[in-house]
């Protein structure tokens, strides 16, 4: 009901609608480079660039309109088919602020980065009816109309591996389209039923409305099991999750640069997304219920990733895998059920995004250079593009997750969400921190390190067009490592909305051990006074073994925990 | 003054900053003493710290100030704040002292080096990461300069990166760092969950005033914190990473591999200590035994090894074991004297062989040395103090803090005493044989190569043991030379300090014990003090100067009068470091990537390929179709759309609809 209030209250408000802008804008971009002659490359370039930056500029104005509440703002709503129930319902909260801001503000990007190298007309429409899809997909509060947005996304992106991809980029294009369209019909099917049968238990109209479904859930606890999984089966393979992962790095592979940039930085958080809007909300049993298994899943897909990437010859398809182990943090994170989790989880699709997008645009500059990809064929880059190789190092490290800088926050407040709910899988999911600076590092060290090849020419280092595309990126990296807290801020009261749902929902109400609370504590220096007084100088007997004897009584059977009364 | 606690880690990020920007236009050598100028700048703010702290009573020994929150999350609140407390003043002014002192001398080590100004950017960042890890007021910050110095450190061991073995020795220290790092991590969550905060004062007074861990849990925090202080401060398992670590250029194994980072899991034990001491007992006990067991293993390894910096390397080791001993034994205090004598000293004695190296273009090899000490007066007569220092021969500080260490053990158990003892003697050996084989002895270098006396012997070094050469390598004339004034003068000052800081926390009366006093407040009353009695103390000590004098001695005969005894000890296993390294490497390399590969092969053929089958299977029915067989993918998505849209159909139907 607060929802309506909102949604009322915001329609009198504002009378600037921006959601649908931000979606429509790519559309009408579009279709202006369509009227555009086909010679004009220049103008294609422009116009794309102009469109795009719009979209983008009003992406980052709802960052700074948006208010730090747990609600949907930004509204938007219009009947669309009727006698179906079928609406453009659109609204953002802090789940899906980033998200947006970050697909607003990566298209414009590649547009101006990455040139394409043939078809520029077809390539500039491609690109820009992709972005009205990531963005649709992003705001919609509708299940059809999230749905069909889920399904536009799969036009252009084949499009763009399959015409503008090198080597095998067919067979690639068409495994990503197949792979997905599968999971796609199922999930179709689950919205159906999902709709049909809350429209039959609640007696009412037929609808859409995620929050209408979500918030009167009244479907059997095992039909709605069977729902989420087919929302999960096509969630799982768009994200990808194993054993559902393998068109990823044949797609990344076979895309061109501006193809795989957009693929890793707001692709595949369509999965992901998908997971904590839909999957966790409206089916907040089922998702605890199968939680185990995509925890489980989550953390093969980090350890599996992270062993398979290390063994990869090409460049580019060992960031791939790494994306693999990185997006199974995400679904650990997700699958955590809890505020640290999910909200790392968030986080870390933002950082993804950022860090491995970045390596994407640098391998595809290595490419430029080298003409290869076989790391074996590398060598010793450092010693002639020494910028090349900071910025390369910086962005590797961030994907490593070294703290200060942006990767770390969202890992640790995964594993820390994940341990509190599963402590086991947190620690094994740990190992995957050592696994990625063996991979990374060890690509590193073959490509940029060692002799330069003598028959080589030496390697250009980056140019300024380069450094001014990439600084960006790179400012965002170091930023969201130092400081987060205006992100987390407007990420965290969503999260909790969604935390209590989920809580409320599920029958015995505890799932995640709760955590001590920190007031009242005693300050360090009145500890130091206390302490003073009952250890003075001159009290020179107690053992610290002596006290394991006193504590005999606290021990507790085998398991770590600690029942903090 | 104590607020001006953010400016000690805030100048080296100064130093950073500018180098970054400006560092290759400053050029050489401004951008060397650039850094320096930071790093003292943060040495006077420790000290200006540490005054004020000092003038205070010990109970309010205390200053904390949170900068801004870093990373707030539900329950969780991470603040960027530090923490000034009598330990981490104490870790920070040596740190930043010894530093400085490092940052100057690599102004003329490193002079000549094409990449000189970023020498120097990576020696600030490392200066600051280690500040904010003995600074920071919780974990995490801990954490981030954990693991900020660790990566400081792969950027300074593969500096000169041309050479593939420093590169790899790089890739090895972070990667087995991180082995620790995750410990590391889950001792945090463990913490989180139990406490709710991973702020130190929190912690503190949870475990001590509300009895918040119960055994069990203290247990696993602490064998978790150890995994990750073994990483960083190299004890056995994780030791791998630093005889490889010397790759890097010789400040650097002074600064990081020696006096600073690698202490750093030490600190990180001794200010957890009300946790180790709710611990179960064989945690605390596997402390000290790992350390006991590292002292003896490295000291072995040290014996035999003729590269120059890797005797320093496996004495710093030995060294970090005996630290260890001590924390396991309850002695924080012993252990942290002993590493501040050890950052003295050992900084002392890789500086003083980074001078011979400079002096004798690049060699590392000792066997090549030799009669030293005439053409580098003040290299041999410093590096004589740290020796001295090192073996334990009093009155210099080495003597002090390793009888302190000697004592825990003795106190811990008659054995473990027996056993440190013995690499205690065992350093003393080594460490002569350095000396005796560098300055004393008759020359081995102006001569020309062939006729060298270990010409028929194998050539057993890797590449790992030679710095890149950045002068030629002409080895016929070799002419060893004493080093300029910014690299001597380091050496003087750190061996004054090495010689005379014992008097920190001299053992005879109850006011001589600056040191023990000064940390007694953040040590919460968990400083196990000896039961040994005052006589068996003076026994103790007498024992340990016999055996120090011993090693002296023994190494005196066979390095000065018998050499043939030489070749029997350095025998090849201990050489190798009883092969443990080369084990680890052959397991990695072997089944380790076998295991990497199969799983990649599986990705490929059984995932992968399954995939692939169904779309053969559906390929070759299409073909018997061949009405519907078009090739398109159009057609493949429009019958799965059909597909969909019947399911979608039957759905409907059965609802009634």
């Amino acid at each position: 009901m607060t929802f309506l209030s909102l949604l009322a209250a915001s329609q009198t408000q504002s009378t600037f609608q921006a959601i649908p802008v931000l979606v429509l804008l790519p559309v009408f971009g579009a279709i202006a480079v369509a009227l555009t002659p086909n010679a004009r490359i220049g103008v294609h370039k422009m116009l794309a660039t102009i469109f795009t930056g719009v979209t983008g500029a009003i992406s980052v104005w709802l960052l700074t309109a948006f208010e730090t509440n747990g609600e949907f703002q930004f509204i938007s709503q219009q009947t669309w088919i009727k006698s179906l129930g079928i609406e453009w319902f659109a609204g953002i909260d802090g789940i899906s602020l980033f998200l947006v801001v970050l697909t607003g503000l990566l298209f414009p990007f590649v547009i101006i980065a990455i040139n394409p190298k043939h078809d520029h007309k077809a390539y500039y429409i491609w690109v820009q009816l992709l972005q009205t899809g990531c963005m649709g997909v992003f705001v919609s509060l509708d299940l059809f109309m999230f749905f069909v947005f889920f399904e536009i996304v799969l036009i252009p992106m084949y499009f763009l591996i399959g015409k503008w991809g090198h080597g095998n980029a067919q067979y690639a294009a068409t495994k990503f389209f197949l792979y997905t369209m599968f999971g796609s019909a199922l999930m179709l099917v689950s919205i159906v039923s999902l709709a049909v049968l809350h429209a039959q238990n609640s007696d009412s109209e037929l609808t859409f409305n995620l929050l209408e479904i979500a918030t009167n859930p009244e479907i059997a606890t095992n039909t709605s099991r069977l729902i989420f999984l087919g929302f999960a089966i096509a969630f799982a393979v768009k994200v990808p999750l194993f054993p559902v992962h393998t068109w990823l790095p044949d797609a990344h592979t076979e895309a061109p640069t501006a193809g795989s940039v957009i693929l890793a930085g707001v692709m595949l958080k369509l999965g992901t997304y998908g997971f904590i809007r839909f999957g966790l909300f409206l089916f907040p049993e089922a998702s605890h219920f199968f939680a185990p298994l995509f925890l489980t899943l989550g953390v093969i897909g980090i350890i599996y990733g992270a062993i398979v990437a290390t063994m990869q010859k090409d460049l580019k398809r060992l960031v791939a895998y790494s994306s693999i182990a990185h997006l199974g943090f995400i679904i650990l994170g997700t699958f955590a059920l809890n505020t640290q989790g999910i909200q790392g989880a968030t986080v870390q699709m933002i950082n993804h995004g950022l860090s491995t997008g970045a390596l994407f645009m640098l391998v595809g500059i290595i490419y430029e250079r080298k003409h290869t990809r076989q790391i074996s064929e590398l060598s010793g880059i450092q010693k002639s593009a020494p910028v090349l190789a900071g910025v390369f190092t910086l962005v590797m490290l961030s994907s490593i997750g070294l703290p200060g800088l942006n990767g770390f926050v969202g890992e640790f407040l995964i594993l820390l969400g994940t341990f509190t709910a599963n402590r086991w899988w947190a620690v094994i999911a740990a190992t995957g921190v050592i696994l990625a600076a063996l991979y990374l590092l060890w690509a590193y060290q073959r490509v940029f390190h060692g002799p330069q090849n003598p028959e080589d020419e030496p390697t250009h280092d980056l140019t300024n067009w380069e450094r001014l595309t990439l600084l960006p990126l790179i400012v965002a990296i170091v930023f969201l490592g130092i400081y987060p807290k205006p992100m987390l801020d407007r990420i965290e009261p969503a999260v909790d909305k969604l935390v209590s749902h989920i809580e409320e929902t599920i029958e015995d109400g505890s799932f995640t051990e709760p955590v001590p609370t920190t007031q009242n504590r005693t300050s360090f220096s009145d500890l130091l006074k206390e302490t003073h007084e009952s250890h003075s100088y001159d009290k020179h007997g107690g053992s610290h073994h002596d006290n394991h004897h006193d504590k005999e009584s606290d021990h507790e059977d085998g398991s770590h925990s600690g029942d903090h009364e | 003054m104590t607020n001006l606690v953010w400016l000690i880690p805030g100048l080296p990020l100064i130093g950073f900053t500018l180098l970054l920007l400006f560092g290759r236009r400053l050029g050489e050598p401004q951008a060397g003493w650039l850094a320096t100028s930071t790093v003292s700048g943060s040495f006077l703010a420790a000290v200006a710290v540490f005054f004020s702290l000092a003038t205070k009573p010990p109970e309010e020994r205390v200053y904390e100030i949170t900068l801004f929150e870093w990373i707030p999350s539900g329950e969780l609140s991470i603040g960027l704040g530090f923490l000034a407390d009598p330990l981490s003043i104490t870790m920070a002014l040596f740190v930043t002292g010894v530093g400085a002192l490092i940052h100057m001398y690599a102004i003329g080590y490193m002079h000549g080096d094409p990449k000189f100004s970023k020498f120097f950017l990576y020696l600030n960042l490392f200066v600051f990461a280690m500040l904010m890890l003995v600074l920071g007021d919780n974990l995490l910050i801990t954490f981030l300069g954990w693991e900020g110095v660790g990566a400081c450190s792969y950027f300074l061991i593969s500096f000169w990166h041309e050479e593939p073995a420093n590169a790899t020795a790089g890739k090895k220290a972070f990667v087995t760092n991180r082995v620790g790092d995750w410990g590391f991590m889950v001792a945090m969550f463990l913490l989180f969950f139990n406490i709710g905060s991973l702020k130190y004062s929190d912690i503190f007074s949870s475990v001590i005033e509300a009895d918040a861990l119960t055994q069990t849990t203290a247990t696993g925090i602490v064998a978790m914190l150890f995994i990750g202080a073994a990483g960083k401060s190299a004890q056995f398992p994780l030791y791998l990473w630093l005889p490889d670590a010397m790759a890097g250029p010789t400040p650097v194994s002074a600064l990081i591999h020696a006096a600073t980072m690698v202490t750093s899991g030490v600190y990180l034990l001794t200010r957890m200590n009300p946790v180790l001491a709710e611990a179960a007992g064989w945690s605390i006990d596997m402390i000290w035994i790992i350390g006991l067991f590292t002292a003896l293993f490295a000291a072995t390894a040290a014996i035999a090894q003729n590269d120059i910096k890797k005797v320093l390397a496996y004495s710093t080791v030995s060294q970090l074991g005996f630290m260890f001993v001590a924390v396991g034994s309850g002695l924080y205090v012993a252990a942290i004297f002993h590493m501040i004598t050890h950052a003295f000293f050992k900084a002392l004695l890789f500086l003083g062989a980074g001078s011979v190296i400079h002096g004798m273009h690049h060699e590392q090899d000792m066997r090549k040395y030799g009669a030293l000490r005439k053409v580098m007066p003040i290299t041999a007569f410093t590096f004589i103090v740290g020796w001295l220092a090192i073996a334990g021969i009093p009155p210099f500080s080495g003597f002090w803090s390793k009888d302190e260490v000697l004592l825990a053990a003795w106190n811990e158990n008659k054995i473990a005493w027996a056993m440190l003892l013995i690499a205690a003697i065992m350093t003393a050996f080594y460490m002569s044989r350095l000396v005796f084989m560098t300055f004393f002895g008759e020359k081995k270098w102006g001569i020309s190569e062939h006729a060298e006396i270990e010409g028929n012997e194998e050539q057993t070094e890797t590449a790992t043991d030679s710095e890149a050469d950045t002068e030629d390598g002409d080895k016929h004339e070799v002419t060893p030379h004493e080093s300029p004034i910014v690299m001597w003068l380091p050496l003087v000052i750190l061996s004054g300090l090495a010689a005379v800081a014992g008097l920190l926390n001299l053992p005879f009366s109850y006011g001589t014990k600056h040191l023990e006093h000064w940390l007694e407040p953040i040590l919460f009353g968990n400083e196990v003090h000896v039961t040994a009695s005052g006589e068996t103390k003076w026994i103790l000590a007498i024992v340990a100067i016999v055996g120090a004098t011993t090693g002296v001695l023994a190494a005196a005969f066979v390095y000065l009068k018998k050499r043939s005894l030489a070749r029997q000890i350095e025998h090849s296993v201990l050489e190798e470091a009883w092969r443990f390294d080369a084990t680890v490497s052959n397991f990695m390399g072997g089944p380790g990537r076998k295991g990497f590969e199969a799983t990649t092969l599986f990705d490929q053929k059984i995932i992968d390929g399954a995939v692939n089958g169904v779309g053969k299977v559906t390929q070759r029915m299409s073909t018997r179709m061949r009405s519907l067989q078009t090739g398109l993918i159009r057609s493949y998505a429009l019958g799965m759309f059909i597909g969909a849209v019947a399911v979608i159909a039957y759905f409907v139907s059965r609802m009634g609809f």
